[in-house]
């Protein structure tokens, strides 16, 4: 694997809702799974009730990568309910963890509870999840925007920046290329640093080279696609 | 801004709607839907429009009837359960000829259900939904693109009829993303004279009501509205037909069980299996013609549906029952597979030998 793939034990995805961040945080569960290690994977979203973690748990059960998830979720029950687990996840500290916080300022809300925790043994990276191709992000300053009010509930600053721009599966690597110029000027406007070009993986041939830090990502394949 | 953006189908129904020249949203939220109230708050302060969280569905849709008779492009948006509150109100809404535009993002029922994709409030919309004679008309879109192209028509459509447009989709037709192209609708500018606007002392009061103190006079305009549905049901049923034209089996579906069939009769294909999709875009009027053409030629139709068979009828009807309808369905919020639709194929293809 990549340098991509250097890690702090707590990994958090944030971001505006419907960028990526499941997606990515289940890859990026699996990723660090495949090098040995112990991994959680807690799904903290109290805001969405379709297209959960949870969708992925049959992968995940096969890598062996331990899943908290709200019994609730993808059930009849739309109830922000968080179960008790989580601060299993969030105390051990011999196990890997990957956070996927729920989209905006209101589904970072539910981190504020664990913040104290994860700043105390501060060994986390904290990554924002972007992609210009939506519609409330679609420049860096309205990014920005975003970004300050999710800091702001949940309570841990952000440490880098997953530039995860993509039209689902019609993505071209020329999409991700004329990304870049955005990523960088997010990047530059709250000085934080380009952790990840995520890209589906079957791009990865096309772009190898020329986009620095790739991520592949598997996308879950849907019956309506 | 014609360039693409990644979409959910709730937001891009939002976004559709302000194109359209929509600047009064009222509401209340409901899963699975509430992504198009959260966009209009968030959008509508921007623009100069009205976003309002009422206190109650009844409440919403009695704004909506307020704006609507005042002349605007108005909206709501709600779930299967909220819908059936707001029912009373499109019923007044059809009695008093006003345009307005309705979104049913259908979650599965009856009662409160549970907030999983459903397309079981077929019968409800179709049918009018609220008491009296009346019809909505009833848009049923298939793609994230659709839900915000059947949005604006959904608009023109009221207007042009003087009468509510709905559209019809699902949980997963509003939580699914996909890229989507808008900035370059034109919607229609429809002169409303009979909008309640102050008269400035230049002409008679308008009236805006749905109560008849002569029974002679309500029936007179309930058969003047349906010279008008019939002239709808002549010019306004859309639907899509794919790989139909040597087909012996006719798969039919809307929305989200439509992208399912489409799959499974491509996988039938593939096998060898004569079979197409008829896919009704507009429930009401519904696409009668194709179906009875179809009915002349196919052996069987199989509906595919997210309930306990409410379309089917539809299909029985427009075929006066020339051939069998098979029903292939999920309900309860679940969802037919691609895999259940193949096999379904396969057990009337077998039969049909």
């Amino acid at each position: 694997m990549s340098d991509s793939l250097t890690h702090r034990r707590v990994t958090l995805f944030a971001g505006h809702y419907g960028s990526g961040k499941t997606n990515i945080a289940v890859n990026w569960a699996l990723a660090l799974r495949k090098s040995g290690a112990p991994v959680t994977i807690v799904d903290l979203d109290i805001v969405n009730p379709y297209f959960r973690t949870k969708d992925s748990k049959a992968d995940l059960d096969a890598a062996g990568v331990a899943l908290i998830s709200s019994p609730y979720a993808n059930s009849n029950v739309d109830f922000p309910a968080l179960p008790q687990e989580i601060y299993g996840a969030v105390e051990r500290h011999d196990r890997l963890a990957v956070l996927d916080i729920g989209g905006d300022d209101r589904g970072a809300l539910a981190l504020g509870r664990y913040a104290p925790y994860i700043l105390e043994e501060n060994d986390f990276e904290m990554l924002f999840v972007a992609n210009c191709f939506r519609p409330l992000t679609r420049t860096p300053q309205e990014t920005l925007e975003v970004l300050r009010e999710i800091e702001a509930a949940g309570g841990i600053p952000f440490t880098g920046i997953v530039n995860n721009s993509n039209l689902g599966n019609d993505t071209t690597a020329e999409d991700i290329l004329a990304a870049q110029d955005y990523a960088a000027e997010l990047c530059a406007l709250c000085k934080l640093p380009l952790r990840l070009n995520t890209v589906k993986e079957t791009l990865m041939p096309q772009l190898t080279g020329r986009v620095p830090n790739l991520f592949p990502l598997r996308l879950q394949a849907k019956y309506y696609e | 801004m014609a360039d693409k953006v990644l979409m959910k189908g709730n937001e891009a129904l939002a976004e559709a709607a302000i194109q359209a020249g929509c600047r009064h949203y009222f509401g209340y939220p409901i899963t699975p839907q509430t992504e198009v109230a959260a966009y209009m708050a968030k959008r509508m302060p921007k623009i100069g429009g009205c976003f309002l969280q009422a206190e109650s569905e009844i409440a919403a849709i009695n704004m909506v009837y307020g704006v609507a008779s005042a002349g605007k492009r108005v909206m709501t948006s709600s779930s299967s359960p909220g819908i059936s509150l707001k029912e009373e109100g499109i019923s007044y809404l059809a009695g008093a000829d006003l345009p307005a535009f309705i979104v049913n993002v259908q979650r599965g029922g009856p009662g409160l259900g549970g907030i999983q994709p459903s397309q079981s409030d077929y019968f409800q919309s179709t049918r009018g939904g609220g008491h009296g004679d009346y019809h909505i008309i009833v848009l049923a879109p298939s793609s994230v693109q659709e839900m915000a192209d059947l949005t604006v028509k959904g608009f023109d459509l009221a207007d042009e009829y003087r009468m509510p447009a709905m559209v019809l989709a699902d949980g997963t037709m509003g939580q699914m993303m996909e890229p989507v192209t808008m900035g370059n609708y034109q919607p229609k500018t429809v002169e409303k004279p009979w909008a309640v606007t102050g008269t400035k002392m230049q002409r008679p009061h308008n009236i805006v009501n749905s109560l008849y103190l002569n029974p002679e006079e309500l029936e007179r305009t309930n058969f003047e509205r349906y010279a008008r549905y019939a002239v709808i049901e002549q010019k306004e049923a859309m639907y899509e037909s794919f790989l139909m034209e040597d087909a012996d089996i006719c798969v039919t579906a809307f929305g989200i069980a439509a992208r399912v069939s489409r799959n499974a009769v491509l996988a039938a294909r593939a096998e060898g299996f004569k079979v197409g999709l008829l896919r009704p875009i507009t429930l009401w009027p519904f696409p009668k013609a194709p179906f009875a053409e179809a009915a002349d030629r196919v052996s069987a139709f199989i509906s595919v549906e997210l309930s306990m068979g409410q379309m089917i009828e539809d299909v029985e009807l427009a075929t006066r029952c020339k051939r069998p309808v098979y029903l292939c369905n999920r309900t309860g919020g679940m969802i037919p597979s691609p895999e259940q639709v193949l096999a379904k194929i396969k057990e009337i293809a077998g039969g049909l030998k």
